[in-house]
């Protein structure tokens, strides 16, 4: 079955202009960005018709931020102020980052989230992806030529709370309203079961610059199910230029090299690899900042005898994913290859032996996340195309809980769970009298609260005296379609409440991301005020799109004088939208989406009560 | 706040797919329900909408998905039903079990110690293929207790045993894991 149609102009279900909407890799070596047009996915190129971005980012004194292929010159030169592979650091702590002692950078231990000391003051991880981000958010608006609805940023599947969280706040601080944070190897198996239709188990391999991947995914009938997923946040293609710098040093016998040399070093061992994939040698040649100069050969049998441990170590979180899942190397249909660091014929090597059969490589692995991004985001923001109908069902990677008495773990959502997802579970005072309780929220498999990692931390107070085992405390945790969580703890007696949406410690309050976003913009050369203005006036527009496409279809559901009502509160919307009250614009969305909401209760009942009568989805889409 | 018409969605589990209240399900329509109505009811489905549609669209999905999960599940189902039915199965109070099954289980367990510390896979794998076995024979025995029977009693003995059965396997699945790491 034909899962993507490409449309002709005008034949699109609807009627409203097509909405620009992007995918973004916001990857650890890379970045890209991409679009469907006329019903096609597509990367944006740059100017130089270049599709990667570097993720690289390059504070200097004089307060110019580079980034990219101009930042990449700064990494010999001034490695101090010259960030790659920010991505490791996202909503991670000092102790978290491998091999920090060869990465170059001055790092200060924020709360929780490491920052780095520049030249431009101390940076967190979130501002220097925020940063790749806003160029993609210049390309893409350049290359579009106007205001962008939406964006869908890809994370790997294995990403934590934490790091999610991290990521969806720089998204946010570039100035992108994110419609999905969609997890990449999801992503690569969308881009590639349009395109081949497929159907069957597959198994998305995704061993990027910094992290591995592993997902298993039942394509069927338009759903993509994530039956289960795995992998490595501090594994990737990184780790292997990382091997080939350590055999260099041992072999050329280095004393312990400079920032700058150990930079450049890095950069050979990169090129070295990459000159692997098709060549049996390759030569490493370098002068060093100390004088030293290095001339050495490295062939295919020793870069894969030095890379053995690395292979191995994505095998096993793919074992897991299977079990998981309950199957069998054998039952998998096909094995998608996805991240620049597949391209080594030792990986693709291992994964052939470890599934008995060739992986699929024909899209391009450095693309692929970024097309099914733009074919998601395209989705979202309400481009369906007729017969363009598939549904995504994603899972929690690990598993969510609190901490109980004597510091263990009580596992509240497990992992690989179906998203979105509630649970309660109900616990009690152990003391006479108690009036406080603290919850402890941690992410992980091991079964000690040390072992796992601490998403937040937060009192429910103002319990009622009692004796100890007699209060009823239920916590709720919900995780949203992003995969992201928050936490509701409600004595159950009393009806006493706290709610805390799981930011971790280190994660940025809703108010410093908007002082944030103030400040980018009084250097910006656009203004704010007019930015802040546009963009309600085209939220405001999407709003009541929506509503009267609802009104188009389910006008029978409401009364005369409930339509009345909303037709009130319409024109208001109307009336405000076309002036420069931003406030009064805030105003009347917001009573318009609290005097639909019945409305929009009543139509999901009506829709489900269709597809119950056993009518096939696609009959009742018009 | 406002309470909406969500009536449908907080229906019993059965309900909510229009299934008959029973052990037995039809898995394939049961998978095909899901999807139809998850079609429906998905976040993606109304991310172009305004807030409360997606609110309720998240409410909802959230509610299908719950309800997917324990049905899919025979050991869910099962407990679920003796819910609905107002047999508790006093899973954390009533540990009261024959003697026989409590002598059977300290087996088990010591065979799968020894096996993981013997780092026997073979062992592993077999012992999980012979519990497994028996596991089967009783969901068909639960089948036959609530779908037949109507007997609560004995159907909830046989969750309480189950529920130790199934954590065993976990518990087997954990120590191949360990064993082949």
């Amino acid at each position: 079955m034909a899962l993507l149609q490409i449309t002709e102009p005008g034949q699109t279900t609807a009627p409203h202009e097509h909405r620009l909407a992007v995918g973004i890799d916001l990857g650890t070596t890379n970045s890209l960005v991409a679009t469907v047009r006329s019903g096609m996915a597509v990367v944006l190129n740059d100017e130089h018709g270049r599709a990667l971005l570097p993720s690289v980012v390059r504070y200097e004194g004089d307060g110019t931020v580079e980034v990219g292929y101009e930042a990449q010159a700064g990494q010999s030169i001034d490695p101090k102020n010259t960030i790659v592979s920010v991505k490791r650091f996202m909503g991670r702590g000092l102790k978290d980052i491998a091999h920090i002692e060869s990465l170059p950078y001055e790092f200060v231990e924020g709360e929780g989230m490491v920052r780095l000391r520049t030249v431009q003051g101390v940076k967190s991880p979130v501002e220097v992806s925020a940063d790749i981000l806003r160029a993609m958010r210049v390309r893409a608006e350049g290359a579009l030529g106007g205001q962008l609805t939406g964006a869908v940023i890809t994370v790997p599947a294995y990403f934590d709370d934490a790091q999610r969280q991290a990521t969806k706040d720089a998204a946010r601080l570039a100035g992108f309203n994110v419609l999905r944070l969609l997890n990449e190897p999801t992503a690569a198996a969308i881009a590639y079961g349009l395109d081949n239709g497929a159907e069957g188990i597959y198994a998305v391999y995704d061993l990027g610059g910094g992290t591995f991947d592993i997902s298993i995914l039942r394509l069927s009938k338009g759903v993509f199910q994530v039956l289960s997923t795995g992998g490595d946040s501090a594994l990737g293609g990184d780790d292997f230029d990382h091997r080939i710098f350590c055999w260099v040093i041992e072999q050329a016998k280095l004393k312990p090299v400079s920032p700058q040399d150990g930079r450049l070093l890095l950069t050979r061992a990169r090129e070295a690899k990459e000159y692997l994939t098709t060549h049996a040698v390759a030569p490493i040649s370098v002068r060093l900042g100390s004088g030293e100069y290095v001339d050495l050969t490295i062939t295919t049998e020793i870069f894969t005898e030095i890379t053995r441990t690395l292979v191995q170590k994505t095998l096993a979180p793919t074992r897991k994913a299977l079990r998981d899942a309950n199957l069998r190397p054998e039952d998998v249909k096909g094995v998608v290859m996805v991240g620049g660091a597949t391209r080594m014929p030792q990986v693709q090597q291992a994964v052939a032996a470890f599934f008995g059969q060739e992986p699929l490589n024909n899209l391009d692995p450095d693309k692929v996340v970024a097309l099914g991004a733009a074919t998601q985001a395209n989705l979202l923001a309400g481009n369906r195309a007729a017969g363009d109908d598939w549904l995504l069902l994603d899972v929690i990677p690990l598993s969510l809980g609190m901490e109980t008495m004597g510091g263990l773990v009580e596992k509240v959502i497990p992992r690989n769970s179906t998203i979105p997802i509630a649970r309660a579970q109900e616990f009690t005072t152990f003391k006479d009298g108690q009036t406080a309780m603290a919850i402890q929220v941690v992410q992980g498999e091991r079964e000690l609260v040390s072992d796992c990692r601490s998403l937040a931390r937060f009192e429910l107070r103002g319990i009622p005296p009692m004796v100890a085992g007699a209060a009823r405390i239920r916590v709720t945790f919900q995780v949203d379609a992003d995969g992201l969580l928050s936490v509701t703890a409600r004595e159950q007696t009393t009806g006493h409440e706290a709610r805390i949406e799981v930011k971790p410690s280190y994660g940025l309050s809703d108010d410093e991301i908007a002082a944030m976003l103030k400040d980018s913009f009084s250097h910006a050369t656009e203004d704010a005020f007019r930015r802040a203005l546009r963009e309600a006036q085209v939220e405001a527009q999407r709003l009541l799109e929506a509503v009267q496409s609802a009104l188009r279809e389910d006008a029978a559901l409401l009364s005369t004088l409930e339509r009345a009502h909303v037709d009130t509160l319409v024109a208001r919307l109307q009336a405000v939208m076309i002036g420069d009250d931003r406030r009064a614009i805030d105003d009347a969305m917001a009573a318009l989406n609290k005097g639909t909401a019945e409305f929009a209760a009543r139509r999901m009942n009506a829709s489900v009560q269709k597809a119950l009568s056993g009518k096939k989805v696609e009959e009742l889409e018009k | 706040m406002t309470s909406f018409d969500l009536s449908f969605a907080k229906q019993d589990h059965f309900a909510l797919f229009g299934l008959p209240r029973s052990f037995a399900v039809d898995r394939a329509e049961l998978d095909r329900l899901y999807r139809d109505v998850q079609a429906r009811v998905h976040p993606d489905k109304h991310a172009h909408m305004g807030d409360a549609d997606r609110r309720i669209a998240m409410q909802w999905a959230t509610q299908v998905n719950e309800a997917y999960q324990t049905l899919q599940n025979p050991l869910r189902r099962g407990r679920y039903l003796l819910e609905l039915a107002g047999h508790d199965p006093r899973i954390e109070t009533n540990t009261a079990m024959p003697a026989e099954f409590l002598m059977e289980q300290m087996e088990w367990r010591e065979a799968v110690a020894e096996a993981r510390a013997g780092g026997d896979a073979d062992t592993l794998g077999e012992l999980h293929q012979r519990l497994g076995k028996e596991t089967r024979a009783q969901y068909e025995a639960l089948a036959q207790a609530i779908d037949g029977a109507h007997d609560w009693t004995r159907a909830a003995d046989i969750v309480r045993q189950l529920m130790f059965q199934e954590k065993l396997l976990t518990e087997i699945d954990e120590a191949l894991e360990a064993v082949e790491a």
